[in-house]
């Protein structure tokens, strides 16, 4: 498989796009025509081919763009990236496994030979090709997280485990969803997911927790999460809200369609095997409306989601302004007819 | 639960009572890594039984080339350990789980203080590489009745942060003095029998430690009891737990379908809703809540039994 890297910007000009492939594969999140919190893990053991979920990292057209832009936020706010003394080795759990898995599932894309402690890695898309020494942060040139996921796409929640919790401890963190890991730095599962409306009173973090607690090393999981951003814009931050923020304004029933993205995280979970920590890898999908529309399955059912969705929930993912429109422009792709299970396209 | 097949290759008496076993991959592959307090369940064909009991891992958590455990035989208990004694030879064939870690190194802490009693030394042999390798400032205090039963002592290096109290040289383990002079920022650690984890709970506290810095592991061994009978909601199937057996390898037994993980009332996977229940269910977990275990509406069949009438369970 050879993959074309997209030359493609994620602020200012907005040239981001999908190829029609790209849309084809997009993880939509709808299974069914509605939609309510649940907790909704499945095994991340492989999918179907070519989809996000085949690999443990999806790596896609965007790869090469998407580390750029992680380059500019970082440059602007390193606190973007943080690790508490106590995550170091987790770290380097982390980079162990995003090396060793790219590497097995990319092998025309990244290397890794390993000779004891002395490690070789080579990433061709970003011209990469270090030799340095495993456990060994002087032979790297920032510390062992900030070195992967400067390589990987999607952010990185790094969670120590203790006192039956999750604790927030480490991060990288430039594609988020208006969350902030210098805010979020330090809390447990409990603390970083207060603002969540309807949640709490479903019981739902309780039994969430309960389970990423229990994930154990060989059997990682998924799940996907939605919101809505305007413009294709990774770095949706409460820090940068007020470049963000007035975009939501923009929106008219004439440039709805190409300017109103719809924002998926595949959220991933693994349990790091020399500290115990779990990693929390979210990666970011971005698609327009207009393009999503191209698979008639998926115009119809967003219509019909995003029209019952409980005022709240819209409140929350903060598009309730333009959601009028949206459901404007999304009713003229919904004939009434039946959609079929399953979140991927018919055919 | 994922598991692998793994070949016995060494086996060596530590003592009259603990053996040490040694897994590996049959081709040699490497195994996965795990953190200093993880254990493996093991899976034992005995006839018609098929136990599986929970072993804290006793080698480096760094070295993939093979897990060891240290089985101590308890001629009172279920059976799991005196199979392990007197059946398994060199060569055979066992079905390891993946390690899994419910009782890890804090790694936040200054300094960690690890207290063993008897066989509880085991995850902390685990918990000291670690520290070794990551240069962590540690003590370990290891309590037993005499040198003899020591087993353990086979397993740890001669180095001056290591203690060993032994009763019969009248040496018994002051744990007044091992908190009373930590730096603040310890961390203590302890596993062993219940009397020991309490004792150190109640030490600590009398010295104005802080609960989060304390930590503890109790054997994972479900206890034998009195035979009682569960029935299934949603089969209506009666099944019934033998004095031996635990209500989750009775619901194996009867092919239901079960999730679980530690099989010690530690990790939550197993727990089960209660659908009604006339009677006492007796909790012998570490998971359930206060007023879950009142409310009688959930039990943790791993290691919890039930005196009484009737138990309906939602399954
Ligand atoms: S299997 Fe872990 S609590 Fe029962």
């Amino acid at each position: 498989m050879t993959i074309q890297f997209n030359d493609e910007t994620f602020r200012d000009d907005y040239s981001y796009h999908n190829s029609a492939e790209a849309i084809r594969r997009f993880p939509f999140p709808f299974d069914k025509d509605d939609y309510m919190y649940a907790v909704n893990m499945e095994p991340h053991a492989g999918g179907r081919e070519g989809s996000p979920f085949e690999n443990r990292f999806d790596v896609d057209e965007h790869y090469v763009a998407e580390m750029r832009d992680r380059e500019i936020t970082l440059n602007e706010d390193p606190l973007r990236c943080q690790s508490l003394p106590h995550m170091e080795l987790a770290g380097w759990d982390l980079l162990e496994l995003i090396m060793v898995s790219k590497s097995e599932d990319y092998p025309e894309l990244f290397s890794l030979h390993r000779d004891g402690d002395r490690w070789h890695w080579i990433n061709r898309p970003l011209g990469i090709d270090h030799k340095f020494t495993f456990l060994d942060p002087t032979t790297l040139p920032y510390g062992p997280m900030e070195y992967i996921t400067r390589q990987a796409q999607g952010d990185f929640a790094v969670l120590d485990q203790r006192e039956g919790n999750l604790w927030m401890e480490a991060g990288m963190v430039t594609s988020q969803a208006d969350w902030s890991l210098d805010f979020d730095i330090g809390m447990n599962f409990f603390e970083w997911h207060a603002p969540v409306p309807k949640a709490h009173e479903m019981g739902i973090f309780q039994r969430a927790l309960k389970f990423l607690l229990a994930i154990q090393q060989d059997s990682p999981s998924r799940r996907l999460n939605w919101t809505m951003t305007v413009n294709p814009r990774l770095d949706t931050s409460p820090e940068n809200y007020h470049k963000w923020g007035p975009e939501k304004r923009t929106l008219t029933p004439e440039n709805v369609g190409e300017k109103q993205y719809l924002r998926v995280e595949l959220q991933t979970f693994f349990r790091l095997p020399r500290s115990n920590g779990l990693a929390f890898p979210i990666r970011c999908y971005l698609i327009s409306l207009q393009d999503l529309v191209t698979v008639p399955k998926w115009g119809r059912r967003l219509h019909r989601v995003i029209r019952d969705l409980p005022d709240e929930l819209a409140d929350y993912k903060g598009f309730a302004v333009n959601r009028q429109l949206i459901i404007d422009y999304l009713a003229q792709f919904d004939d009434g007819k039946p959609t079929s299970p399953g979140i991927f396209p018919d055919e | 639960m994922s598991a692998q097949m793994l070949r016995v290759t060494e086996i060596e008496a530590l003592s009259p009572l603990v053996k040490r076993f040694r897994f590996e991959h049959p081709r040699g592959e490497k195994l996965p890594l795990f953190s200093g307090g993880a254990h493996v369940v093991v899976e034992m064909s005995d006839g018609d039984a098929l136990r599986r009991n929970a072993y804290s891992l006793i080698s480096d958590p760094q070295d993939g080339s093979g897990y060891e455990i240290a089985v101590r035989r308890e001629d009172g208990g279920r059976g799991g350990s005196r199979f392990m004694h007197a059946c398994v030879r060199q060569g055979d064939m066992l079905r390891i789980s993946t390690p899994l870690n419910l009782f890890s190194l804090d790694m936040r802490a200054r300094k960690h203080v690890l207290i063993a009693g008897g066989i509880g030394i085991t995850p902390i042999i685990a918990q000291m590489q670690q520290l070794l390798r990551m240069q962590g400032r540690f003590e370990i205090h290891y309590a037993a009745r005499s040198r003899r039963e020591a087993a353990g002592l086979r397993l740890l290096p001669s180095l001056p942060h290591i203690h060993a109290h032994i009763s019969d040289e009248g040496k018994r383990m002051d744990l007044g003095a091992i908190l009373d002079r930590q730096p603040i920022g310890t961390h203590v650690y302890t596993c062993g029998p219940e009397g020991l984890i309490t004792a150190v709970a109640q030490c600590a506290e009398r010295l104005g430690w802080p609960c989060g810095s304390l930590h503890s592991e109790v054997f994972l061994a479900p206890p034998p009891g009195r035979a009682f009978e569960v029935t299934l909601a949603k089969t209506g199937q009666r099944v019934s737990v033998s004095p031996h057996q635990s209500l989750l390898e009775a619901l194996e037994e009867a092919q239901v379908d079960m999730d679980w993980s530690c099989r010690g009332g530690a990790c939550g996977r197993c727990e089960t809703e209660v659908v009604s229940c006339h009677g006492r269910i007796e909790h012998n977990d570490h998971w359930l809540s206060e007023d879950e275990r009142s409310s009688q509406t959930k039990i943790m069949p791993c290691v919890s039994r039930f005196r009484g009438k009737e138990l309906i369970l939602n399954r």
